[in-house]
């Protein structure tokens, strides 16, 4: 615990902020990583894992994203070929499927929900805590911000990511704003020689701290049903608190640290070439967020559930020509939405190359870091809750093994989630997810 | 008659410069049985700034998470709603950024109402003033003694410290603005010994109850007085402050934000089932960025004209042919207008007059219906049909079902079916489907003479189109005479009056209510269903100040983990 949270609140007003032009600076021996990369030269400190997910809606072409052979020598077929440079550090998951358990099918969103959060709801109103940020709150409380979420498609609905159980957590559509939010005026670069302490932003962690102080009292007052939703304002209280303590306190050296150009505002919209901008980035400013350690925990999504993306000129998008383009009687399948799955998957690529492009020692910030992507339907033609594919990205630091392709035919989609939690060696995660799509079992074929 | 922009400025005199220093003894609140918690909709939050500290306080870019629409409504799909990190994140720059400027040069010597010794230093006496006054207004009630003192502290020690009065004011006012007394309407109740299981609101959350709900806006110094004083929970006091809302100009801001939200404007849902207007204009050139700015606040002026300056029946909507419109739109609607330069520049807005001759009738021709519950580059008469139910007639169409092979039937390349009415005839053979789209198209075909920018068009593909229909067994050929089937239904009477109780309350009407409520649709429908009746009728009645802990969100996380 720092020196400042072990004050309370009014200690911190009378003796530190008249006084806040220290400055702090670090013995030089800790500004180096280790001759391999991954733990800081002084302490041996690992670098940080991270964890991040990539939402791409409406699947894969049936049967032709399939390989031939399960483990780790398998060929990549056609479809999924836009992925080769990364076959090494990835993994693909096939055969698995959501069960609904009697439960309406909302389509495209209760299989996204299911493979994040464990649950089928009854409707498409409720949404519970995601597993992502039950990794964050393992990994990340040390960053700055506890997550990011993102949308390449100008959605603030489109993120899958929830806090709690009341509802999902707001994706930043701006490129513009959240590089202001990273590496605007608060951000401290961790390279920088001497550090000043902002008496500005100590004020502000007290006055949190004050808030903080009202929780017993109105925890007391309200109906249960409301106090969980007071308990996560609190939670957000505490993660404000803690990102303001972050920025008084010298960052540790990070040397792949540096801040992003800053670019213009893209033209955000639904079709290709605008979601590829705005993929781009976002990767470029999630990556240097990494890398800067301000956070450990992303989500990236492109639009909402129903995936309105379109090719410039065409009166059609994906989501309607999934169940509008006739099969090709020669082939056996949807050309266009073939086509469309492509591209995803192009910008599904471009995106973890830019983790992977950014070096640390010997290793890239990919390897130290596992990349989620999911999609809503196994086949979304026909709303399928069957045949779901999952990809992962990275080994988050030697947690995971690469490389393979596994095939749990008919076995729940939570096992990917289930997987990556026991990775991350997150507490009671022995099993996870309710009726039918719970799972104890995961994958232990890329488990390290 | 006065129609507002979306964004005018506000007139009135901040209230924090009028308001009366809160009283400092008993809070009622303290000893009573239900405490809820319902968040403060961005809209409600930058109204409240203003309201209280003027329209000059800049307020940037408050979004926070979009709302789960619930039983059609927003308002209900709120009280599930809580304030995220990122959320609070901006919530908390935006505190520094609004205290920052209420103690700025322009504003601190007309808000603060006190000189304070020095600059330099605390001041506890102009502190405490200033904090009392506006922690009623900004928490709705009176701050407790000790509470107020917290505030009190806060701003002193911050004074203190960076030896600036200014510096420590600021602190105590973003400690409030970031408050969940702030953020969220705290709604306060005892338990009601007439109706087990009902909870009658105490007087500031009724107070919070009527203000929001007939004003959108925080409750006003006279409201908060009458709630103080009790006369709130009398009747003569509560028809006397219904009275004087309902005849203050900003009903319109209440009416408005109401029919947003029934009609699903703005953009601000999380169903993927409605999505904000998107419109290819590369496909429809007349669908300019005015157009679509301009089609919401069409639909809003229409209403608000019609139920509010001219107090006409709501029925008459679907079937007026009043309306306003800007050049942009007329293009659209190809009629004539002026142009904007020749309207006179900055308020375009032109009341018009469809003949009997034009396609265009009541609010379902208009654009912002016709283009929302579109394709962004072609038309969907089952998403308007699905519209028309679920918004105008409050009937629920269930999801389509999974594993539909919807190819079959919808090659719009297709020689042997052409419109969309053909397509659709034989996707509702699919026994699977059948059910819905037997409720959903015959309605949605009617509009097919209009295009997704609500274009006429009497052809699709060289094909005559046809736009007969019918609706609960009553046949009709063409909007014309669907406005009318729609004017005389029942169900939009019903349907506009449940929306009504259940935007204000915020919950679904229970079993007793719903009687009522039929009673009271009985009623309207022979003497006119007029917004000022409607909306007296709900705010003079004791239910309205009820609450119900809602049941509907039954927790099922507990066992994810």
């Amino acid at each position: 615990m720092s020196a400042i949270n072990k004050l309370s609140r009014r200690s911190v007003m009378r003796g530190m902020i008249g006084g806040a032009a220290v400055t702090v600076g670090l013995p030089l021996l800790e500004c180096f990583l280790n001759e391999n990369g991954t733990a800081y030269a002084a302490t041996g400190k690992t670098l940080t894992p991270c964890f991040g997910t990539w939402f791409f809606g409406l699947g894969l072409t049936p049967k032709l994203w399939v390989p031939t052979q399960t483990g780790n020598k398998y060929t990549l077929p056609e479809h999924i070929g836009a992925l080769a440079p990364l076959q090494a550090k990835m993994n693909l998951f096939g055969g698995m499927q959501v069960f609904l358990d009697g439960k309406v099918n909302q389509n495209h969103i209760s299989g996204a929900q299911c493979q994040m959060t464990g649950i089928v709801t009854r409707t498409g109103t409720e949404y519970n805590t995601s597993f992502d940020t039950m990794i964050a709150d393992q990994i990340g409380k040390r960053s700055r911000f506890r997550s990011l979420e993102v949308d390449c498609m100008g959605d603030r609905r489109g993120s899958w990511s929830a806090r709690g159980d009341n509802g999902k957590s707001p994706a930043e559509i701006s490129a513009v704003a959240l590089y202001q939010r990273i590496f605007g005026a608060e951000f401290r670069d961790p390279n920088a020689a001497n550090f000043v302490p902002d008496p500005a932003v100590m004020l502000r962690h007290s006055v949190l701290s004050a808030v903080s102080e009202q929780r017993a009292d109105l925890m007391q007052q309200v109906s249960a049903w409301d106090r969980a939703r007071l308990d996560e304002y609190f939670s957000s209280v505490r993660d404000l608190e803690q990102k303001l303590q972050i920025e008084l306190e010298k960052p540790a050296p990070l040397p792949a640290c540096t801040v992003p150009q800053k670019e213009q505002e893209p033209e955000t919209g639904q079709l290709i070439d605008q979601v590829a901008k705005s993929n781009r980035l976002f990767a470029q400013l999630i990556a240097h967020a990494l890398a800067c350690g301000q956070t450990q925990v992303f989500n990236v999504s492109r639009g909402s559930s129903l995936s309105p993306l379109r090719e410039r000129g065409q009166t059609s998008g994906y989501h309607q020509m999934t169940h509008e383009e006739p099969i090709d009687p020669t082939l056996g399948y949807q050309i266009k939405c073939k086509w469309y799955a492509e591209q995803q998957l192009a910008m599904l690529r471009d995106f973890v190359l830019t983790l992977d492009s950014i070096r640390e020692g010997d290793g890239t910030l990919l390897d130290r870091t596992v990349v989620y992507a999911f999609t809503d339907h196994g086949e979304a033609r026909l709303h399928s809750m069957k045949n779901y594919m999952a990809f992962t990205f990275g080994s988050g630091g030697g947690r995971m093994k690469t490389g393979y392709y596994l095939a749990d035919e008919g076995g729940a989609a939570t096992r990917v989630g289930l997987t990556i939690m026991q990775a991350f060696g997150l507490p009671n995660s022995d099993s996870w997810a309710t009726e039918t799509n719970h799972v104890n079992k995961p994958f232990r074929e890329v488990l390290a | 008659m006065r129609l507002q922009s979306p964004h005018r400025r506000r007139l009135f005199r901040p209230l924090i410069v009028a308001a009366a220093l809160a009283g400092s003894a008993l809070l009622p609140w303290q000893a009573q049985a239900g405490v809820s918690l319902v968040r403060l909709t961005p809209e409600q939050y930058l109204r409240t700034i203003h309201d209280i500290f003027g329209a000059s306080i800049r307020v940037d870019d408050n979004k926070v998470e979009p709302g789960f629409r619930d039983e059609g409504l927003l308002a209900i799909g709120d009280r599930k709603l809580t304030v995220g990190s990122a959320e609070l994140e901006r919530y908390e720059t935006l505190a520094q950024e609004i205290a920052g400027q209420v103690v700025d040069a322009k504003h601190r010597a007309i808000l603060l109402g006190c000189q304070p010794k020095s600059e330099d230093n605390a001041d506890d006496a102009c502190a405490t003033e200033f904090l009392g006054k506006v922690g009623l207004l900004l928490f709705r009630r009176p701050l407790a003694a000790a509470e107020l003192q917290q505030y009190v502290t806060t701003g002193r020690h911050g004074a203190e410290q960076m030896h600036s009065f200014n510096t420590g004011l600021v602190a105590a006012l973003s400690e409030m603005l970031v408050s969940p007394q702030f953020l969220f309407r705290v709604v306060r109740s005892t338990s009601d010994a007439a109706h087990p299981g009902k909870l009658q609101l105490d007087a500031y959350s009724r107070a919070a109850r009527l203000s929001f709900f007939l004003w959108n806006a925080t409750p006003d110094r006279e409201l908060l007085s009458a709630a103080q004083s009790g006369k709130l929970m009398t009747a003569s006091g509560l028809q006397q402050q219904v009275d004087r809302l309902l005849n203050s100009p900003r009903l319109e801001d209440g009416m408005r934000t109401f029919f947003v939200d029934m009609l699903a404007f703005g953009g601000l849902d999380s169903d993927p089932g409605i999505d904000a207007l998107s419109i290819d204009t590369g496909f429809y050139p007349k669908f300019t960025a005015n157009v679509q700015a301009d089609a919401e606040e069409q639909t809003l002026r229409t209403i608000v004209d019609h139920l509010l300056y001219k107090n006409k029946d709501y029925r008459d909507l679907f079937t007026t042919r009043d309306t306003f419109l800007t050049p942009a739109l007329a293009a659209l609607y190809d009629v004539p207008l002026p142009r904007q330069q020749e309207l006179g520049g900055a308020v375009p807005w032109v009341p018009y007059h469809f003949s009997d001759s034009d396609p265009y009738i009541g609010i379902l021709t208009q654009v912002s219906f016709l283009s929302l519950h579109s394709h962004p580059g072609r038309s969907s008469p089952t998403r308007r049909g699905k519209a028309l139910r679920e918004i105008f007639l409050c009937q629920k169409v269930p999801p389509p079902p999974g594993n539909v092979d919807f190819s079959l039937v919808q090659n719009t390349n297709d020689p042997r079916y052409k419109t969309v009415r053909q397509r659709l005839t034989v996707h509702r053979n699919e026994p699977m489907c059948a059910g819905c789209h037997k409720i959903m198209d015959p309605i949605g075909l009617s509009f097919e003479n209009f295009d997704t920018a609500a274009e006429y068009r009497a052809s699709e593909n060289g094909a005559a189109i046809d736009a007969s229909g019918d609706l609960s067994g009553k046949p009709f050929v063409g909007v014309q005479q669907l406005a009318h089937v729609i004017h005389d239904d029942p169900a939009t009477t019903s349907c506009l009056i449940n929306r009504a109780f259940s935007y204000g309350a915020q919950r679904k009407p229970t079993a007793d209510e719903q009687s009522w409520l039929n009673g009271l649709q009985v009623q309207l429908s022979a003497s006119g269903v007029k917004w000022r009746d409607l909306m007296r009728a709900i705010t003079l009645n004791a239910d309205f100040y009820s609450d119900v802990v809602p049941t509907n969100y039954a927790k099922t996380a507990s066992s994810s983990r």
